[in-house]
Order: structure tokens, then C-alpha cells, then sequence
């Protein structure tokens, strides 16, 4: 085994042991621009227990980190608090070299392991909410489901005070620095909206329930650890992050208008620019997002705290451009909550894309507001300015009611 | 007229409330819901659904 990778202690007996992916850009469709982590855990008690694993590619890394302390062999547990691959990947190889008495998993999780990997799995269930200790180590775990898989669970380790809450309080960035406090704020703050817009947005609700019964468990949380970006390792780092996640649940209306489109000729992007000129009339936030160099993931990051959604779209063959149709299906499925709309574009002869991106903005659950616009071919002095009137009353409407 | 709970995510139907995002009216018991219907949080169908004994 290298010695190249070291294990990180980040408290008297909790060693972090995962891996660092600078390269990763497309994560399931969502532009990890900034690289990321994965967090995997070992905790050095009588009995050493190995919280999550790595993405598989990764596997010599994290071994790599564990034998640095360790021989892997003596780890006796295995607790996987998600089943998704970037944190079971290894899962299987690594039970196949330290062979632990136990692997531990929620309901939920033995049954999508077992659909993961099709073979013989001798998987422990742990009840919600049940203390339990291996070794001198004291654990609790809870279900959260939703958050943001089914099988999803947090692992509550007494002795240290730490919550490995998975996913959860995560964000995708390749880091060195595995502590919070060492990391740029403004950094964290945008990639933490980012994984929050992008993987949590659908199950606010969840996270809401989250926030208000974790107290109940009567932890006393000195570090929580989540699977993904830097470890939250004060009291102040603990509550900046999860007052963000309390503020985001609430997707409460800001001033902020986000204005997407795709153009062919050039006509739309003009429409765009003079529906942006209008909000800017009004003094308030505007984000233009051209979807030639626009990412999916990153138009739902700055919706998050927004207030308006206008989209333009050309018209070709009666339908609109399939740019757009990709961001309206993957907003369609986080359902942003709060927000008014409006659709604007060029056409030739028919004109059906209108139509089509209202009917879509109001799939999503945007409140229309105001008149969408249309223009035949090349929009005239008329056209933009009614486009810098609309931006303009969206402006004022949002001003109004926040 | 009884709760149901999904298997799958927790989501509770409750027939007071119904579930208006996707046009089922309160009042609306669960046996009643169209055959179609989905859990509005995880999409899965009325099969993966059970008595909520709470």
C-alpha cells in the first residue's frame, strides 16, 4: 500500500479518510464546477467503525488514508449512511479486505444496497432513533428520508459529538482544506446554495423536519460531518450553515430577476437584454443567462434566491428550442416554490413557443405575471420597448411584495 | 377516513387536506384516489402506500 494519502484528524478518536476529485465537472448534470469530495469517516475506538465509503475510482485513495493509521483489517464496522454511488462505490471491495463483523445500514438502505449490487450483502437494519454501541463507541442513528434518497441516514457518534450527516449540509468543492473555517465563506455560501438548489429544493419539507426534530434527539453537535466539501467543526460554522439551509427552505421571494433564453438569429438575446434594461431601471438585481454558455445547474443556483423566472425561447419547427426544454424538465422537477414568471421570443411564421413556455412555467408553478411578448423575426423599437416595460413592472411587482 | 403513509419517502396523505398540487380535492379518501395518482414527494403509485397507524 502507498503512503501517498494521509488520514485527517478531526477530533480525539475521528480520522477523515476520503478523497479528493479535482477533475469531476459532470455530476449526473449538475456542473460541479468547483471539483469535490468525497468524506468518508473512521472512528478509532476498541472497535474502529468506517462511516461511508468513497466513489469507486477512488478505492486506493481512501485505503490509502485508512492504512496511514491503521491496518485496515482491524476496522470491525462499516455504518453506510447513503447507498448512492459516490459513497458505496467501495463498498464492496472494501468489505472484502477488512471483512468487519457488522455492516450497518436504515431500512431503506439494505434494500437499495441490495439493489445496487445483486449479490449476497450481510446487512444490518438500524432502528430509527436507536442508541447503540460498539465497543466504547456510542452511536444514534436517524432516518431522513428524502434527504435526498430514501435509504438516507444520519449517524450521531456520542463520545465525540459528531453528526455525519451524509449529503446533507454538503457541497460539491475540492478542497485541502477540510475544515470549514479554513475555506473562502463566499465560496462555501455559493456552493452550498448550489448543492441545495440542485439536490434539495424538491424535499424542503423534509428538511424543514429535519431542522425542527434534530433537537429533540438531544445531541450535543461539536462537528458535523457531512459526505461532500468541508467539515463544519465550530458552533458558528454549525449555525451558519444550517441557518442557510433554514432560510432556503423557506424560498422566499427576493428583488431578484432571472432572465434564461436561447437565441438563432439573435433576436431573442436583444428581447432578453431589453427586458434586463428594464428591471435595471427599477434599481433591482437581474441575471442574464444566455443557455450557449449557461448550465442547467447554475441557472437553478440563482433561482434560488430570486423572484422572477423569464424565459425566451425562438420558435423552430412549432416547438421550442431544446435548450430550453432541458432547463424547463429539470426545474420542473425541483419545483421552485415563490417565484412569477413570463416568456418571451422571436418567431417566423407560426409563433408556438409562447404558448408552449407559459404552458411550462406554469407546469413548474411559476405564477405568470404581466403579458408575454412576441416578435416576428427581428424585433423593431416597439417590440424592445415593450420588453423593457415588462422587466420594469416585474421589477416594481417584486419590489411590492417583498 | 384514514391516513396513508408511503413506504417509500414518509410522505402522509392525509384525506382532510388531499393533495391540491395535483388536483385531488380535501375531503378526497385514499381508496377514492384515481388510480393514477402518484406520491407528490417521490412519485411512487398508490401501491406503495400503507395505513398510517399514528
Amino acid at each position: 500500500m502507498n503512503n501517498t494519502f494521509d488520514a485527517i484528524k478531526i477530533s480525539d478518536k475521528v480520522y477523515w479518510v476520503g478523497a479528493i476529485d479535482n477533475e469531476i465537472r459532470d455530476f449526473h448534470g449538475y456542473n460541479a464546477s468547483r471539483g469535490t469530495t468525497y468524506n468518508a469517516y473512521l472512528i478509532l475506538g476498541e472497535k474502529p467503525v468506517l462511516i461511508d465509503t468513497v466513489k469507486a475510482p477512488f478505492f486506493s485513495e481512501m485505503m490509502a488514508r485508512i492504512t496511514s493509521i491503521i491496518d485496515p483489517k482491524k476496522i470491525s464496522y462499516i455504518i453506510s449512511n447513503h447507498a448512492e454511488m459516490d459513497h458505496s462505490g467501495c463498498l464492496l471491495p472494501t468489505i472484502e479486505i477488512i471483512k468487519p463483523e457488522k455492516v450497518f445500514a436504515s431500512k431503506m438502505g439494505a434494500l437499495a444496497l441490495k439493489a445496487h449490487f445483486h449479490q449476497q450483502l450481510d446487512l444490518t437494519e438500524i432502528n430509527h432513533g436507536e442508541k447503540f454501541s460498539l465497543g466504547d463507541a456510542t452511536f444514534t442513528c436517524i432516518e431522513t428520508r428524502m434527504l435526498h434518497w430514501p435509504d438516507s441516514m444520519f449517524t450521531y457518534f456520542a463520545n465525540d459529538g459528531i453528526l455525519f450527516s451524509q449529503d446533507v449540509f454538503g457541497m460539491h468543492l475540492a478542497t485541502y482544506k477540510i475544515l470549514a473555517q479554513q475555506n473562502e465563506r463566499v465560496v462555501m455560501r455559493y456552493e452550498a446554495m448550489k448543492y441545495f438548489a440542485n439536490i434539495l429544493l424538491p424535499y424542503t419539507s423534509f428538511v424543514t423536519k429535519i431542522l425542527d426534530t434534530l433537537p429533540n434527539f438531544g445531541f450535543d453537535i461539536k462537528i458535523l460531518a457531512p459526505d461532500h466539501g468541508p467539515i463544519w467543526n465550530t458552533a458558528s460554522d454549525i449555525n451558519w450553515i444550517m441557518d442557510l439551509w433554514h432560510k432556503w427552505t423557506q424560498q422566499k421571494s427576493t428583488e431578484k430577476v432571472v432572465i434564461f433564453y436561447d437565441t438563432m438569429w439573435n433576436s431573442t438575446a436583444k428581447m432578453a437584454n431589453a427586458i434586463a434594461d428594464g428591471v435595471m431601471v427599477e434599481n433591482t438585481l437581474v441575471k442574464v443567462m444566455p443557455l450557449s454558455v449557461s448550465h442547467r445547474s447554475d441557472i437553478a443556483t440563482e433561482l434560488l434566491e430570486s423572484g422572477a423566472l423569464v424565459i425566451g425561447s425562438p420558435t423552430i419547427n412549432q416547438q421550442i428550442f431544446p435548450t430550453v426544454a432541458d432547463i424547463l424538465c429539470y426545474l420542473k422537477g425541483l419545483k421552485p416554490k415563490n417565484l412569477i414568471g413570463q416568456a418571451f421570443g422571436s418567431y417566423g411564421w407560426g409563433g408556438e413557443s409562447i404558448n408552449i413556455l407559459q404552458e411550462e412555467l406554469k407546469n413548474i408553478g411559476i405564477k405568470l405575471f404581466d403579458i408575454p411578448i412576441k416578435t416576428l423575426y427581428v424585433p423593431n423599437d416597439n417590440c424592445l420597448a415593450a420588453c423593457r416595460t415588462l422587466g420594469q413592472n416585474i421589477a416594481k411587482e417584486l419590489k411590492n411584495s417583498s | 377516513m384514514k391516513k396513508y403513509s408511503c413506504n417509500v419517502c414518509g410522505y402522509i396523505y392525509d384525506p382532510t387536506v388531499g393533495d391540491p398540487d395535483s388536483g385531488i380535492e380535501p375531503g378526497t379518501s385514499f381508496e377514492s384516489l384515481p388510480e393514477n395518482w402518484v406520491c407528490p414527494i417521490c412519485g411512487v403509485g398508490k401501491n406503495e402506500f400503507s395505513v398510517c397507524d399514528k
